[in-house]
């Protein structure tokens, strides 16, 4: 994948393994939720991650990945595990918070204090940019 | 609550051991797996101690974290407290349950598909039972998760699945969130079997149509997966494409997909014209006329001497009908005696096929341009900014280390520069403060339309030198390439100084500085064009009378050509490589230069009108322009692979690619076709060259032919009526202006009602939140109190219900 060689070396494997939700991916994807991937939830998982799924399809696997407790709803101790990992912990405590707190209240619909499926969706809607970025290249 | 409500809450007992449970809502696969836990664990903390039961929630309070104004779940001690009872009936909701279940997302899509088929309008209202407000539920007909199985819940869908044409179905099933293989197997299962198709025949036509176009639908389905995977291997660019979105991101990447796009544009291009007019003309070449000049390197940079009497040029083609049987001996040397041959009109040839081709254009730019617009503009999309930029700004195909730590640091810097701009928007801003930045952008932007007013006089002094120059001598071959050297050097130098000057203003946002930049470039760049197609028609007409002027309009758009692509190669050259190699020497922070992805977008678009501009008297210039294409893509990603780095500043890759689009449609393309209009219609053609050369102007060869279908017969004779009272009269053009008119302002009206709807039903979302935390809140207070009751009365088992409604008033 990205390289037309077979065999790679420790330092070629570390520069491919740089996304900070490898590991969340590789959770939501597996079967039994613990990372442990079969070929054919790779399989699901490029198939989400190509060009030709549809908006919504990905949309749901973007939630569930960001759902770090795994409880349906993005609350604020998610958003603070997203922003965290997103900036390599270079922003201040505060900051973080300030911005999850803007984030619900941009896409916080019903107002119970974290993003449903539906909260989430809806924010996707407005987001054209999301259809390019989640999206893996074979 | 003034009003008693007469209904019973069957209140489950809360048991004294877990053992003694009846089978509960949460024993089944519906229920969370921490909230299992939880319930557990509170089971028996309460069989030990009878104590309240606390929620602990994974962070600091959920819920209620900020909010004065949001009605929370807060007990005495500022963290929600459930009891068993409430976590159970919370726990089986059939929000909480669509994400986990396979079962709920049958049921989910089965009622998705329902809707489709049947496409339900709003229920009656006298079936709207009698709550407060009718929620948007009763627009469902949402199975009830505890009845069915999951077996009869996917026997159900499949059912319906079958009842959808092939095209829906296939998209139902690319959005349902399962596994590869059970869509297969869903898909496998709904497909219609073929004895069911004789059953059908009662509906007789209709549905033998549907099935026929259901069986085409899907054979040109099929035929065109295959053709996909053969193409993959086939698909131009797919690993270095791959490469570069692995290195620099999606924004870099639009660049390259942009040319992608013109190198099909040309083609689409290239094809009719290949066919219709060059093919054809070189299966019949005329008369050699006088002597062919000998091959000399120059001809490549200048697209004279040897070039000029080929098919590259428009003074080739003949203005006779080709293959004509001969009618009379006296016609001379075009003679050609082939029997059964079609007869071909070249001059109607040629107008037409440049028509056609443009048209065909036009219609392909103005669709991908409204699909563009439709799919990154948005009602209501400049909201929400925060949110997308955390939860849309990760690209996941960047690959290499270091450009996902360039990543890294671009959401840092976009995230800080959010909020240092939403605590500006707090404050403020001085009177004094915006009169200074206004009269220093109208100071730039005065002294940019400056230098672009300069620059045009440049040119069109120059040109009118040439012009001079050219009166009084013979041109030599080399004083040719001197306009177009002037013309690329002022649009190399232009920008730069631009730049230079833009960087006095300060905009609020770096995605406006962006715009400005390229919006003056674009200025730039359109200005020059016009003076230099008013210097062609205006000037060069009137002076080469017993020449063929249309050979060397031809000729000096290729010169402009050739001339900006090496151009380009040399702002590579200069621009990317030797700033790199400096800026590497001065300090080792600074790192690589950024690569410029609009001023290069806009040489792709300055490139591409070129080429719209001399298509009608240069056919072949379609292909150069391909080739060009070809190398520049080549030139541009070894320079970007070697010498660059992904630009800083945030870019909205597909708003930017509808910006490109856009901008290739209106003043590129729209311009072109103004002066292929202007040409046609109003211009003399030569009198001794090309297809045209007896006629007054070039359209002429249409009216000729449409005289000739009058005098054909009556048979034809809707044509020559189509002509006059569709084409000639002025009518139609005020009817489709305000026809066009009329959708747009439609248009206009349903995007306001569509904002007006969005803030009623975001009112009515966040209402039935309030609602739902009420009747949690309820719950809650009467688990309490019934609790607290059993507690302390060991011998009351169960309160009776009238207690109940005075309670309920009592609050």
């Amino acid at each position: 994948m990205g390289n037309k060689q077979t065999v790679f070396t420790h330092e070629q494997l570390e520069a491919y393994q740089d996304n900070p939700f490898r590991q969340r991916i590789a959770q939501v994807f597996s079967e039994d939720g613990d990372g442990h991937m079969t070929l054919d939830n790779f399989l699901d998982m490029f198939s989400v991650m190509s060009e030709m799924a549809p908006r919504d399809l990905k949309a749901y696997y973007a939630f569930k990945i960001y759902d770090f407790n795994n409880d349906d709803y993005i609350c604020v101790w998610d958003l603070e595990q997203t922003v965290t990992q997103l900036t390599r912990g270079e922003l201040s405590a505060e900051e973080v918070s300030l911005v999850c707190e803007k984030v619900l209240d941009e896409a916080d619909g019903d107002h119970d204090g974290r993003l449903s499926l539906e909260d989430f969706q809806n924010m996707i809607l407005r987001a054209p940019d999301f259809l390019s970025t989640f999206h893996i290249r074979i | 609550m003034s009003q008693s409500l007469a209904f019973v809450l069957n209140v489950p007992e809360t048991p004294q051991d877990p053992e003694d449970q009846e089978p509960s809502p949460y024993d089944e696969s519906e229920v969370h797996d921490s909230f299992h836990q939880l319930i557990q664990e509170q089971s028996r903390w309460v069989a030990e101690e009878g104590l309240e039961l606390q929620q602990r929630v994974p962070g600091a309070g959920a819920l209620g974290a900020s909010g004065s104004d949001r009605q929370a779940l807060l007990g005495p001690e500022g963290a929600p407290v459930y009891s068993t009872a409430t976590l159970r009936i919370l726990a089986s909701m059939p929000s909480r349950t669509i994400g986990r279940s396979r079962g709920a997302i049958l049921s989910q899509y089965y009622s998705r598909t329902v809707r489709l088929r049947r496409r339900a309008g709003r229920p009656q209202l006298r079936d709207v039972g009698r709550s407060a407000r009718p929620s948007l539920r009763l627009y469902d007909l949402e199975l009830d998760p505890a009845v069915l199985e999951e077996d009869e819940k996917r026997g159900l869908l499949v059912k319906e699945l079958q009842g959808l044409t092939v095209a829906q179905r296939d998209h139902m099933l690319r959005g349902m969130p399962l596994s590869l293989s059970e869509k297969r197997c869903l898909r496998e299962e709904s497909r219609p079997p073929r004895g069911k198709r004789r059953a059908r025949g009662h509906r007789g036509l209709l549905s033998c149509c549907s099935q026929l176009r259901d069986s085409c639908i899907l054979a040109s389905h099929n035929l065109g997966l295959a053709l996909l995977s053969g193409l993959q291997a086939l698909m131009p660019w797919h690993y270095a494409l791959k490469r570069i979105g692995g290195q620099f991101g999606s924004s870099v990447l639009s660049y390259f997909l942009f040319l992608k796009t013109l190198l099909a544009f040309n083609t689409l291009l290239l094809l009719p014209l290949l066919a219709f007019i060059v093919g054809v003309q070189a299966a019949f070449p005329p008369a050699p006329s006088g002597s062919v000049p000998a091959f000399r390197g120059l001809e490549l940079l200048t697209g004279g001497g040897r070039f000029t009497h080929t098919v590259m040029y428009y003074g080739y083609y003949s203005n006779a009908t080709l293959n004509q049987p001969c009618a009379s001996p006296r016609d001379g040397g075009q003679c050609t005696p082939e029997a059964g041959g079609l007869p071909y009109n070249m001059p109607l040839a040629y107008l037409f096929t440049v028509g056609v081709a443009f048209f065909i254009t036009c219609i392909t730019l103005v669709y991908s341009m409204s699909r563009s617009f439709g799919e990154s503009y948005r009602v209501g999309s400049t909201s929400g900014v925060h949110a997308i930029t955390v939860f849309c700004s990760w690209d996941y195909k960047v690959t290499q280390k270091w450009a996902t730590r360039l990543q890294h640091d671009n959401i840092r810097t976009q995230l800080k520069e959010l909020l240092a701009e939403g605590q500006l928007r707090h404050r403020p801003p001085r009177a004094c403060g915006r009169l200074w930045q206004a009269a220093v952008l109208g100071l730039v932007w005065l002294l940019c339309l400056g230098t672009t007013l300069v620059c045009a006089l440049a040119v069109y002094s120059f040109s009118e030198l040439v012009l001079q120059q050219s009166r009084v001598s013979a041109e030599r071959d080399g004083a040719l390439l001197a306009l177009p050297l002037v013309v690329c050097l002022l649009n190399l130098g232009a920008p730069y100084l631009f730049r230079v000057l833009a960087a006095l203003e300060r905009h609020d946002s770096p995605v406006l500085e962006v715009y400005v930049a390229i919006c003056r470039n674009l200025i730039l760049k359109m200005v020059i064009l016009g003076i230099l197609c008013y210097h062609w028609l205006g000037r060069r007409v009137g002076t080469l009378k017993d020449q063929c002027w249309e050979d060397f309009v031809g000729q000096e758009l290729y010169r402009l050509m050739v001339m900006d692509f090496i151009f380009t190669l040399l702002d590579t050259l200069l621009g990317e490589l030797v700033w790199r190699l400096i800026s590497e020497k001065r300090s080792q922070r600074k790192g690589k230069p950024e690569f410029d992805i609009a001023g290069n977008v806009l040489e792709l678009i300055y490139g591409q009108t070129l080429t719209w501009l001399g298509v009608l008297f240069s056919p072949l210039l379609p292909a150069m322009q391909i080739i060009k294409l070809l190398f520049v893509f080549y030139v541009k990603k070894t320079s970007l692979m070697a010498n660059c780095q992904a630009p800083r500043r945030p870019w909205k890759a597909s708003h930017m690619s509808t910006v490109f689009i856009s901008l290739l449609c209106f003043p590129s393309f729209l311009g072109a076709a103004i002066f292929l209009c202007y040409a046609i219609w109003q211009v003399k053609p030569s009198s001794i060259c090309g297809p045209f050369r007896t006629l007054d102007t070039m359209y002429e060869a249409g009216k000729v032919w449409v005289r000739h279908l009058e005098e054909a017969g009556p048979r034809v004779s809707w044509l020559p009526w189509i002509h006059r009272y569709l084409v000639e009269s002025a009518f139609p053009i005020y009817l489709a202006s305000a026809l066009l008119l009329a959708v747009i302002y439609l248009n206009i009206q349903v995007v306001k009602g569509q904002r007006k709807v969005i803030c009623l039903l975001k009112e009515q979302l966040s209402n039935e939140g309030e609602d739902k935390i009420f009747l949690i809140n309820k719950l809650q207070r009467i688990y309490e109190r019934k609790e607290r009751s059993r507690v302390g009365r060991t011998e009351e088992a169960v309160t009776p219900p009238a207690v109940f409604t005075d309670d309920w008033d009592a609050q």
